[in-house]
Formats: C-alpha cells, structure tokens, sequence
C-alpha cells in the first residue's frame, strides 16, 4: 500500500509553497482584502508562468499535463496561502467541466487560455437559496439563447467565460438540465459584484438577457455532467480546506507558544492545549479523506461519489473548526482586523457553502453510502 | 498513490491466507462476526478458552507475535507484514483479546529489559498463549498519574517484597504473570524512586478479586500483594530505573495500529436504515442524516489514517503521530452514537432486554461500556496532552510535585 503522494508530487507542494510564500503573504492577500483589487493580478499570472493553473491540464490543451494528484498538492498550498485568486472557480470548476464535457472545439478555445491565465472561468450553477437541485434551476435556455438570473457566481465579475446551469425541459426530471458555455465578454449579460463574508474572492450576480450560448455536452446531460464537476471540485476544495486548517492551526500553536499570560505561556494551560489538541484531530481526519478523495479522482474510481462527500463534510468541518478555535486561543488581538485569523475564518465560512452547504453534503454521503450496501 | 500490495506483501498476504483459511476455527466465525462494538458473545466457549487454542496453533504454525524475533516465539516479521497478518485474520483476531496486553506490552518490555535466560525461558510460551501476562501499573490513587504509586518493594537479601495494591487489571484473574511497577525509594521525587518488576501471578501473597463495574460486567479486577517475594533476576531495568522501563511499555502500547478500534458507524448506519419512525425509515429523517454522516466521515477518516500509517510501514518509514487520534476519536464517538440511537427509540430505549426492539441491547450495552473506551489506556485528557505536548510542541504542564520527594507530596485533596 502507497497512500501517500509520491517525492515528486511532495517537490512540487514544497515548490508551491515558496512559491507563494514568497507571492501570496498575508499582506498581498490584504489588498484585495480591502477591496483595493477585485484579485490579485500578479500572482494569476505568477501561477500561470510556474504551470499551475493547466497541471491537470492536458498538455495537447495546453497544460502541463501531470494530473489530479499533483492539482491537490497545489490545492493544498493555495488553501494554506488564503491565494485571493479565482483558482477554484477557474481550475477546479469550468475547466473540470471542459474536460468532462466539452467538445474538440471548445476545449481548444478555453483549456489553454486557462492554463495561460489569460482566461478566467467559473460555474454559474445557484440562483439564490438553496443547494444544488434540478429543481432550484430557473434559467430558461431556448434557441441558443439564455434568460435568467445566476447569484451568486463565484468570481463572476472577474470571469471571461462561464458554464451555465440552465433548463431545457419540464418533465420534472434531471434530464430537464443542461449545461451552456457562455462568453461574459459578449452581450446579453450584466454583471453586479455582491458584497460577501470573504471579500478575498468576489461573488457577483448575473443577468443573462437574449444572451447567446453554445451546449456544453449533449443536451439534458447537465445534471450528470453537474454532478461529476462538483464531487471532482469537492475533493479539490477539501485540499484548500485541509491548507487553510493546518495554517489556522499553526496560526493558534504559535500564538499559544509566544503569548504569557499568568506567568506563563498560554500553551501551558490544558484549556488552551485540549483545543489545539482537537484542532489537530479535525485537520487530521480531513487530511486523511481527502487523500481518499485524491485517490479517487485521479484513478477516476467507482467510489468516486462517496470519497468526495466524506472528503468533502470532513475537510469543511475542519477548517471551520480551525479557523474559530484560532481566533479563540488569540483572544481579544484574534478579533482585530490587523490580525490574520479573520481572513481565514472568513475563508473556511465562505467555503463551506460555495458547492452546495454542509447539509447538502450530508445528505449525498447518505444517500451514497446506501446505494454502495444496497449494491 | 495506491492501495495496491507490493509483490513481496502479495505474496506473504497469500500465505498468511491459505494458512488461515486451512486452520481457522471457522465453528465460531458466524458468532465471532456478529460480535460487535467490541464485545465478544460465544454462547457455548470461553473467550480464554478458545483463544488459548487458536494461539497456540499460530505459534506452532509460526503466525504468532509474528514481528518477534524467531528466537523468541516470532517469526521476524516486518511491522507491514504484521498489519497484513490482522487484515487477513480477521475476526478471528478476536480470539487474540486476553493475549494482547502480554503481546504488546508485556512481551516487548521483557524483550527489551529481560536476562537472555528470562527472553528464552518466558517469551515463547508467552507467544504460544501457554502462559498469559497482564500489566499492573494503575493504583487506587494513580490512574493518570501513574508515578505516583504507592505499592512498596523492598529489598530482603536476593528478594524484593511486595506490599500494596494495583487496580483495572485486565485479565488478571486468569493470568500466569504479571508486569509490575513498584515503588522502591520514596525519599526522593516520584519518578525516580520506581522500579519494574516480572511476578507469577500465583505467588503466595497475591489477591485478585473482580471489580463490578458500572455496566454490570466484571473484566477488571483489583490485585492486592501482601509480603509477595519477587526474586531480584526478576527486575527489569535498573533499580530506581522503573519509569523509564515503564515508558517502553507504553510507547509499545501506542504504536500497535489501532486497525481494530471500533466506531459504531456499521451498527449505526444499518439501525437507522431499518428504524421506523413516525414519518419513515430514520435514515430518511434530516437529523438522523446529519449525524449519521459526520459520523461516517470522521469513521472514514479514522479508517484513511491508519492506512496512512501503514503506508510509512510499507515504505519502511517511522509512522507519523497521526495514528495517536484513533482511541480519543472512536471513544467519543461511540458514546454520542449509542446515545443518539437510543433517542430515536424514544421511551423504549430505556429497555435493556435483548429483543428484537432494541437491536438485542447493543447500543445499551454500548451506552453503558462506552465510558471505559474514554478512560482506559489513556484518557481522553491525557491523549489531548500527548498530541499537544508531543505532536504540537506546546509545553509540558507545571508539574508541582516534581522536585518533592515522593514521602512529602499531600495525599488529601482536603
């Protein structure tokens, strides 16, 4: 048994990793932060020219061509920087949905404009609340043409392209969906940025009026392909998740080991060490099934379906988990904007809802897990 | 990344296999198999009984303590092979229970402290399950504090003389042997006035009587030793050496790969699914989902750690700490699922009966046995020291009795 990730794949998160040490500090994540900068140009930019916006990317679509392995490695490194870039939105979601999907032609048009970081994509899927359902999907697409309203869209206000939830059908079944590739650039769309827990990645709504559109797969094969995207982007956001517990956690370990209080320091008092201790064990158990997950989505794995929802509940309890206890062992400074710990919280509550919220995941694992007995 | 077996691991899996598949009692496996949440039910045998049996054929057939050296009982096996063998054992390794504290605790102590005559006179007979060994470390008076035990040996001529009491012995009522920590110096600081010792069990002097325990089994017991001679060849380790000894002991104890530990998800994921409730199957319910599947995942969690770990095995590697979260996440666990299970039956969840309506009392029983899992071998409190102090790096608690001599520290609470 070899359940861990190869030397090359571990050289490249150290590669990672100083990489966006060096790029992505706690300061640069601030100006977008502040609302200086929808996100942070240069290091798109700087993450296209080290090749990895396209590592999973084959190389014949302008990609590196290395695979799902080595994305989680990068994954994880992005979650640990707080990276306010719209990674996930771009690689995890439109470009999964392209290669699943897409045709010779489109995966031409877009898949090396991602790898080059010269397009940014992302997944118009909700349109207000809810989780993700069939049901939930109002935005009518007739003729080629797009009517409706997506909110929110991650990154939508920054994005080139998007792929489009929209319905073909009435029947009441999941075949009513299907998926459309739309230009944001072109006309028929208007876009408005929303304010959002984490400022660090923008959220947008947006109108799509006689908008024009092109399929993205066959017609009624949206949900399918949905579904597919999101239990791939479920394992890739667990790695992110599973980066930003491990930092949160360091954040809190360091922090108990500098402060004094009482005469000593404050990683003394069991109080403190109990719950660094049980931020330890969340991060673990997230850690562990997210490599599950990796497994699974890199061999394409029939269990596929349930590693991503265990990977999925584990990884945002975790980082949830980390990301409050850490402001908790900080006391009164963890609550000041000047200190770091907020933008991670804010980063885990915004994550734990971006692909459909805790609950929904819950209740795949559920359902999942009993079609595998009943099998 | 792969889960697959390298060739050599293939080819001892399929040994280990066709040895099991020919010598297993496979009378007892439908019974061992509906043994769950950690409690064995054999209507018509004894646990020690029949585990003796199936111990003794793996020693003859060379499967048992399988990573001791050959010379000793073993067969000098890699820490991978040992993992592989529990893999294919199976249920059957649940016969192994009244010989696990001897095997990894007991065994590697003597392994490691023991005369080479001791190594050869008692390691194979402790392998081939002859003898059994239990471990007498926890006082009335020192559970977690383990340091500060008050049982006295005393040095006459060759002899040590024993006088005082340990308490949770497991097994000790059907053991030959015994790990003993005792205290032979008490003018100076705690730790360093113990010593360990090896006794047979039926010296004269020595008492074991059951504790009842609060769900009404009885699997402990207190051991009382009144003027027990120990003869000095039987020490291990130095005099006043007994802490450190003792520390061998327990850093064995944590690097068995708890692979056995047992969550509750399986019993819990089948009940809810054949509950009704009111409006439906209770696996249907929002709630019941909810937990059911945070449940499932930090079980699932547990389960990808431990393959983590025998990745770095695999490899050769040390194992990283990450395997110390096992006992104090499935502990836990245990408690709230059996809990939780019991509220869904509402009112009739009170019933202890083992009928139909209560699942055969499982998650009673489970309710009621599960505050042991978050005591013994370490409670939840001291595990969370363990990973801060040792995985974390934070500093070690003010210890305020360090520097006393042992006879000065307050013995009263008030």
């Amino acid at each position: 048994m070899n359940f861990d990730f190869s030397d090359d794949q571990k050289q490249l998160r150290d590669q990672a990793r100083k990489f966006l040490a060096e790029k992505c500090s706690p300061k640069a994540v601030r100006v977008v932060l502040d609302g200086k900068a929808p996100y942070d140009k240069e290091l798109w930019k700087g993450l296209a020219e080290m090749g990895f916006l396209g590592v999973a990317i084959p190389e014949e679509f302008g990609g590196a061509g290395a695979g799902h392995l080595e994305l989680c490695v990068i994954a994880e490194e992005m979650g640990r920087a707080n990276a306010p870039v719209p990674f996930s939105s771009t690689v995890y979601l439109a470009a999964e949905a392209l290669l699943i999907a897409g045709s010779d032609v489109q995966k031409k048009k877009w898949l090396p404009a991602i790898a080059a970081g010269e397009a940014i994509g992302t997944l118009a899927l909700f349109e207000g609340k809810g989780n993700p359902s069939p049901k939930n999907i109002k935005l009518m697409a007739a003729n080629g043409t797009l009517n409706g309203v997506k909110k929110p869209v991650a990154d939508g206000a920054i994005a080139d392209f998007a792929v489009v939830a929209a319905r073909t059908g009435s029947s009441g079944r999941e075949s009513d969906i299907s998926l459309f590739l739309v230009d944001l650039k072109a006309g028929g769309v208007e876009v408005k940025n929303l304010t959002n827990l984490d400022p660090t990645r923008s959220q947008a709504e947006i109108t799509f009026t006689n908008c024009k559109a092109e399929l993205l797969g066959a017609a009624g094969e949206g949900w399918s392909i949905l579904t597919q995207v999101l239990d791939r982007a479920a394992v890739l956001c667990a790695f992110e998740q599973v980066g930003g517990a491990d930092r949160a956690l360091e954040m809190g370990r360091d922090y108990a080991l500098d402060r004094i209080a009482f005469g000593r320091q404050i990683g003394s008092f069991q109080a403190v060490k109990h719950m660094l201790a049980d931020m330890y064990v969340s991060a673990t158990l997230a850690r562990s099934n997210s490599y599950y997950g990796a497994w699974a989505l890199s061999t394409n794995a029939a269990e596929l379906p349930e590693a991503a929802a265990a990977a999925r509940i584990s990884a945002t309890q975790a980082f949830q988990h980390c990301a409050k206890n850490n402001i908790q062992v900080h006391g009164g400074m963890g609550f000041t904007w000047e200190f770091d710990c907020h933008m991670y919280y804010r980063r885990a509550n915004a994550m734990a809802l971006g692909l459909g919220s805790l609950s929904y995941w819950e209740d795949q694992l559920i359902d999942r897990m009993r079609k595998k007995n009943a099998a | 990344m792969n889960f697959d077996d390298t060739p050599q691991e293939a080819a001892f899996r399929e040994t280990a296999r066709k040895w099991i598949d020919a010598n297993a009692p496979k009378e007892l496996q439908a019974e061992l198999s509906k043994s769950s949440l950690g409690r064995i039910r054999l209507a018509n045998h004894d646990i020690v009984d029949v585990g003796k049996a199936w111990q003794k054929k793996k020693f003859e057939g060379n499967w048992a303590c399988l990573h001791w050296p050959r010379e000793y009982g073993g067969r000098g096996a890699t820490p991978i092979e040992k993992v592989i063998w529990q893999q294919e054992e199976g249920v059957y390794g649940k016969l192994t229970q009244p010989f696990q504290i001897g095997e990894g605790m007991c065994g590697p102590t003597v392994m490691a402290f023991g005369s080479e005559d001791a190594k050869r006179r008692y390691l194979p007979k402790l392998a081939s399950g002859e003898e059994i060994w239990c471990q007498l470390f926890s006082e009335p008076a020192a559970g977690s504090d383990v340091a500060g035990l008050r049982t006295r040996a005393e040095k006459k001529g060759d002899n040590w003389v024993v006088n005082g009491q340990k308490i949770w012995t497991s097994g000790a009522h059907y053991s030959d042997y015994g790990l003993l920590i005792a205290r032979t110096d008490p003018n100076v600081p705690k730790h360093k006035g113990l010593t360990m010792f090896f006794l047979n069990m039926k010296s004269p002097g020595v008492e074991v009587r059951p504790i009842k325990q609060a769900n009404g089994m009885q699997e402990f017991n207190e051991v009382y030793f009144t003027d027990v001679v120990i003869p000095d060849s039987q020490r291990l380790g130095a005099v006043g050496d007994g802490w450190s000894v003792s520390l061998t002991t327990l850093m064995n104890e944590r690097m068995s790969i708890g692979a056995r530990l047992a969550t509750g998800v399986p019993e819990m994921f089948e009940f809810c699914s054949n509950l009704m409730l009111e409006d439906g199957v209770a696996i249907d319910d929002r709630a019941v989902r909810s937990k059911l599947a945070s449940w499932a995942a930090k079980s699932s969690g547990l389960k990808y750690t431990s393959y983590r770990t025998i990745s770095a095995l695999s490899k050769g590697e040390r194992p990283g700490p990450e395997n110390s979260i096992g006992k104090l996440v499935s502990g836990m666990m245990l408690q709230d699922i059996a809990t939780y299970a019991m509220d869904l039956q509402g009112a009739a969840g009170v019933l202890t009966g083992s009928d139909e309506e209560t699942v055969q009392g499982q998650f009673q029983q489970m309710l009621l046995s599960s505050p042991s899992m978050r005591i013994a071998g370490g409670t939840d409190e001291i595990l969370r020291n363990i990973i801060a102090e040792r995985v974390l790096g934070l500093p070690g608690d003010i210890r305020v009795d360090k520097d006393v001599p042992y006879n000065k520290i307050p013995t009263k609470g008030r």
